[in-house]
C-alpha cells in the first residue's frame, strides 16, 4: 500500500503527478482533520509533529494567511488578527448574529446586511471565506502528504445544521477548490467509522458534543445499512460554552480583585483562550492556576474540577435534556440500546461522560479517539463514494420544513426525521377572490409560528388564474437531496403555472459574490504558488526543529553548555526566519542548523553504534544492522 | 408479482428500451441489461414498489429487508460517479423508497394510505369531524386519567393500557380490511390516531418530568 510517502526534507515532489484521491474533511468549530482511507482503512493524515488536528483558527497578517497552531498561538498576542470558532457563523443572517453578538470573539461588520462579516487584521470578511481558507490548508496538507491531487471531500457538518448553514459549507469548499462528494452529518460519519470497524449490528446513540455544536443521533446496523432513526442537537452548544463560562468565573474574580474593567474584544479572544487551557487540564488533572494578562495587569485565578462542574453543569444538562428528547422520537428507551459512541474531545470532560454514562446506563463506547472518529467517518464515505462500498449510509432531515400560511403559522410539509432524499408535496389553495399571485415563505423548525423559525427563502408564485377563494390548486414541491438541501417548487395545478428556487438564504452568498470570490482566488493563483513554495520551506523547517529537539531530549548529555547554547540560538533564529515570509532566510536558517549540529549528530551517531554492539551476538547484530530501519508512522 | 396481490398494486408495464443505450431494461425496469444505466422510475403504488401484496397485514420486517435491499441498489450514493441523468433518477427512486417506506411501516399510515389506494379516503389531516361518540368519550375519558396521574408509575400503567388497545384496534382494522369493510377500517382507523397521539402525549410527559 502506497498510502503515506514520507518525504526527505527538500524533496518534496510536487502534486498533480499521480490520480487524484478524494478526502475525508471534519471542519470542526475548534479543531479540523483531514483523513482518507484505502480498502477501508481510514487514516487521519498528519504533520511533522504528529499531529493531525489543525486549530480552526486562522491568523490574517497583511501579505499572507496562516491556519492552524502558528494562528491559535498568534491568539496570545494577536488577538486582533485571528478568527476562532467561525463555525458558529456559519449560514447565520446579521439579526441571529446580533441576539449573540456579546458572546462572540469577534468584531462584526454590519454596515452591508444580509450575510455576517468578521473585521479581522484590516479585512473584512464572510464565514465562507474564512471557512475556505481552513478548507484550502486541509486541502494542501492532503496533497503533500498523499503526493496526489486533491480536489474532491466529504465533508462532515453537525447534523442539526439547517439549509443556509450546510449551504455555506458547500460554499467554502467551492472556494477551496474542493468539489463536494457529499456533506455527511458528524454523528453519522462517527457511526460510519465504529460501524466498519466492529462490524457491528444493534441501534446505537452517538453523543457529539464539539466546540460549538452539539449532536445526538440514534442509528441501527443492519445488513451494512445505517438508518438513522432520529437526530437532534444544538448548534450553539458545546465546548465554547464551556469556556465561555469558566472566562465569566475568572473575570468575575479579577474584578473583585482590581475593580471594574473595559474588556476590549482582544481582552475576551484571551480570556476565553485561558479559559480553554484550564478546562483541558481538568480533564486529566483535579486543580491548576493559570495567569490572566489584560491591559498589561496580570491576576492568577484557580479552579478545580468540582468547581468546573458546577459552572458547566447546566450546559452539561440541556445535552441530558436534548438526548432524551430523541430518544423520544426515536421511540425508544435507554435501555434498548446496543451502545453509546462519544464524539468530540470535549466528551473527555469527566462530568460530562459521568452523566452520558448515567443516563444511558452503560459505559459508552471510546475505542476510537473522539477527535478523529468524524474525520475517519468521512475518509470512509469518501471511498465508498467514489470506489464502491458494501455499506449505505441512509440518513434524515434534523429540522422539519415548512410554510407560512395565514396568520404567521406554519404548515409542516417535511416533518423532522424523515429518512432523505425526500420529495413531499403539499396542496394550498387562495384566500381572496381573484387572487392571482401567492407569496411562498420556505422555513425551517420546529415552533408554531413563522417568526420563531428559520426563515429558509421567499418567492412568489404568479399568473394564477383569477378564481372564488380556496378553488385554486397550489401543489408546492419540497424536495431535499443527499446533502439535506432543499429544492422548493410551487405549481398551479389547474394551469400548470410553475416556479422553483433552489432554497439559497438571504443571507448566504449571491451568484456574483461566490464569482467574485473565485475570481479573486484565481488571480491569486501565483500568489499560491509563491505560498505554497514558502509552506514547504517552513515544513522542511519544522521537520529539522522536531528531529534537533527529539535529539536533544534523548541524547542531551552529549552537548556542552556552550554548545548547547549556540545550538539554541540557531533554533531561535530559524524559528525567527519561519515567521517571516522569506523562503530564502528560511533555507539559510536550515542549513546553518544543519551544519551548527553536525558535530552533536556525529557523536549520537558513535553511541548509537556503541549501543547497538553492546551484548549482541555476532549474527544477530549482522541481522540488525540489516533489518530496514523502521519509516515514518501510519503504515498498517 | 405475488398473486394474492390486489389489483390496485400493479405496476405499469416497464418500457421497453432504456433512455440511454435504447438497450433492453430488466424485469423490475429499474436497469438497462445492456449498459447497466440506471431508468427512471415508473409509477407504482408504495406495495408494489416493494413487491408486496397490499394489505393492512403488511410483513414489516419483509418491508424492512426488501427497503434496504432496494436502497442500497439505488440510492444516489451509488451513483456518485455517474451520469448526472443517472444521479437524478436515483435521487427519484430514493426519494419514492423514502417516502413509500415510510408510509407503510406506521400502521396508521399504512392504514390512512390503504384506504386512499381503495377508494375511501380519509379526509385530510386533522379535519376529520369526530361522529364517532364512542371514539370521542374514551379518548377524554384517558386524557383525564393521564392528567390525574400521580407518579410515573401512573404513567406507566396508562401508557401500557393505550399500548394494548393500540394493538387491539389494529386487529380490528386488519379484519375490517379483509373484509372488505372499508366503513369500519375508517372508524379504526381514526381510533388508532387518537391512540397514537394520547400515546405520544404520555410518553412525553413520562420521558421529562419537572426538573
Amino acid at each position: 500500500m502506497n498510502l503515506l510517502q514520507i518525504h526527505e526534507p527538500g524533496q518534496t515532489p510536487l502534486p498533480h503527478a499521480k490520480k487524484s484521491m478524494a478526502v475525508g474533511i471534519d471542519l470542526g468549530t475548534t479543531n479540523s482533520l483531514v483523513a482518507v482511507s484505502e480498502n477501508q482503512k481510514p487514516l487521519v493524515l498528519k504533520d511533522t509533529h504528529g499531529r493531525g488536528l489543525v486549530p480552526s483558527a486562522v491568523l490574517y497578517q497583511a501579505g499572507s494567511i496562516h491556519v492552524g497552531e502558528l494562528a491559535r498561538a498568534a491568539l496570545k498576542d494577536h488577538p486582533e488578527r485571528v478568527v476562532v470558532s467561525i463555525k458558529r457563523l456559519m449560514g447565520r443572517g446579521q439579526e441571529d448574529v446580533m441576539r449573540v453578538a456579546d458572546q462572540l470573539p469577534y468584531e462584526l461588520d454590519t454596515s452591508a446586511g444580509g450575510m455576517v462579516r468578521v473585521k479581522v487584521g484590516g479585512r473584512v470578511l464572510t464565514p465562507v471565506e474564512v471557512s475556505g481558507h481552513i478548507l484550502e490548508e486541509l486541502r494542501g496538507r492532503a496533497e503533500r502528504t498523499l503526493n496526489r491531487e486533491v480536489r474532491q471531500a466529504v465533508i462532515t457538518v453537525p447534523a442539526h445544521f439547517d439549509d443556509g448553514a450546510r449551504n455555506a459549507t458547500k460554499d467554502s469548499a467551492k472556494l477551496a477548490g474542493l468539489q463536494v462528494l457529499r456533506l455527511v452529518n458528524e454523528p453519522t460519519a462517527a457511526a460510519l467509522a465504529y460501524g466498519l470497524d466492529k462490524g457491528a449490528e444493534g441501534t446505537y446513540a452517538v453523543y457529539d458534543l464539539g466546540g460549538g455544536t452539539f449532536d445526538v443521533s440514534v442509528l441501527r446496523l443492519r445488513m451494512g445499512v445505517f438508518q438513522v432513526l432520529a437526530t437532534g442537537g444544538h448548534v450553539q452548544l458545546g465546548g465554547d460554552d464551556f469556556d465561555r463560562a469558566v472566562a465569566e468565573h475568572f473575570l468575575g474574580e479579577r474584578t473583585r480583585m482590581v475593580g471594574a474593567e473595559k474588556a476590549t474584544t482582544a481582552d475576551v479572544k484571551r480570556a476565553l483562550a485561558v479559559a480553554r487551557q484550564a478546562r483541558e487540564h481538568l480533564t486529566a488533572h483535579e486543580t491548576g492556576s493559570w495567569p490572566l494578562d489584560l491591559g498589561g495587569r496580570l491576576t492568577w485565578h484557580s479552579l478545580d474540577q468540582a468547581t468546573l462542574n458546577q459552572l458547566i453543569a447546566p450546559k452539561v444538562e440541556q445535552t441530558i435534556e436534548i438526548a432524551r428528547c430523541v430518544l423520544d422520537d426515536a421511540r425508544l428507551e435507554p435501555s434498548e440500546l446496543s451502545g453509546i459512541v462519544l464524539v468530540g474531545g470535549v466528551t473527555r470532560t469527566p462530568l460530562v461522560r459521568r452523566r452520558v454514562a448515567e443516563f444511558f446506563g452503560r459505559e459508552p463506547l471510546t475505542d476510537i479517539d473522539p477527535d478523529e472518529v468524524v474525520a475517519l467517518g468521512a475518509a470512509l464515505q469518501a471511498e465508498a463514494l467514489t470506489r464502491g462500498s458494501e455499506a449505505l449510509l441512509l440518513d434524515v432531515t434534523p429540522l422539519s420544513l415548512g410554510l407560512e400560511t395565514m396568520g404567521g403559522l406554519v404548515e409542516k410539509v417535511v416533518q423532522r426525521n424523515t429518512p432523505i432524499p425526500v420529495s413531499i408535496a403539499q396542496e394550498f389553495t387562495t384566500y381572496q377572490d381573484g387572487q392571482t399571485a401567492m407569496a411562498i415563505h420556505v422555513v425551517q423548525g420546529e415552533r408554531e409560528l413563522v417568526g420563531e423559525n428559520r426563515s429558509l427563502a421567499r418567492f412568489e408564485l404568479h399568473g394564477i388564474p383569477p378564481m372564488t377563494a380556496g378553488a385554486a390548486r397550489i401543489r408546492v414541491l419540497f424536495s431535499v437531496d443527499a446533502d439535506g438541501l432543499l429544492t422548493v417548487s410551487a405549481e398551479e395545478t389547474t394551469t400548470g403555472t410553475r416556479q422553483e428556487v433552489a432554497v439559497k438564504p438571504a443571507y448566504g452568498l449571491s451568484e456574483s459574490e461566490m464569482a467574485a470570490m473565485l475570481r479573486a482566488s484565481i488571480d491569486h493563483a501565483k500568489d499560491d504558488m509563491n505560498e505554497r513554495l514558502l509552506r514547504e520551506a517552513r515544513v522542511d523547517a519544522e521537520r529539522l526543529l522536531h528531529a534537533i529537539d527529539g535529539a536533544i531530549c534523548a541524547d542531551g548529555d552529549l552537548l556542552e553548555d556552550r554548545e548547547r547554547k549556540d545550538v539554541q540560538r540557531l533554533i531561535e533564529a530559524l524559528h525567527r526566519a519561519m515567521a517571516g515570509r522569506d523562503r530564502g532566510a528560511i533555507l539559510d536558517g536550515i542549513d546553518t542548523l544543519n551544519a551548527g549540529t553536525e558535530a552533536f549528530a556525529a557523536r549520537r551517531m558513535d553511541r548509537g553504534i556503541q549501543a547497538a554492539l553492546q551484548g549482541v551476538a555476532v549474527n544477530a547484530l549482522a541481522e540488525r544492522l540489516e533489518a530496514p530501519k523502521p519509516h515514518g508512522r501510519g503504515r498498517k | 408479482m405475488t398473486p394474492h396481490a390486489a389489483p390496485a398494486s400493479e405496476r405499469t408495464p416497464a418500457p421497453a428500451a432504456c433512455w440511454s443505450c435504447s438497450g433492453a431494461v430488466d424485469k423490475d425496469g429499474l436497469f438497462c441489461v445492456t449498459c447497466g444505466a440506471l431508468q427512471p422510475p415508473l409509477p407504482a403504488d408504495h406495495f408494489a414498489r416493494f413487491g408486496l401484496p397490499a394489505g393492512f397485514g403488511l410483513d414489516v420486517p419483509a418491508l424492512e429487508r426488501r427497503y434496504f435491499e432496494l436502497q442500497r441498489r439505488m440510492h444516489p450514493d451509488r451513483f456518485a460517479a455517474r451520469l448526472p441523468k443517472e444521479r437524478e433518477y436515483s435521487q427519484q427512486h430514493a426519494a419514492n423508497l423514502n417516502d413509500a417506506y415510510q408510509t407503510l411501516r406506521a400502521p396508521v399510515s399504512r392504514a390512512e394510505y390503504l384506504l386512499a389506494l381503495r377508494g375511501k379516503p380519509m379526509r385530510g389531516s386533522g379535519q376529520e369531524t369526530v361522529d364517532d361518540e364512542e371514539i370521542l368519550v374514551h379518548a377524554m375519558e384517558m386524557r383525564e386519567q393521564l392528567a390525574e396521574a400521580a407518579s410515573p408509575a401512573d404513567v406507566e400503567a396508562i401508557l401500557k393500557t393505550a399500548a394494548e388497545q393500540a394493538k387491539s384496534v389494529e386487529r380490528d382494522i386488519a379484519a375490517a380490511f379483509a373484509a372488505g369493510d372499508l366503513a369500519a377500517a375508517g372508524r379504526g382507523t381514526l381510533r388508532l390516531k387518537y391512540l397514537h397521539k394520547f400515546l405520544d402525549d404520555a410518553r412525553e410527559r413520562r420521558g421529562r418530568p419537572k426538573l
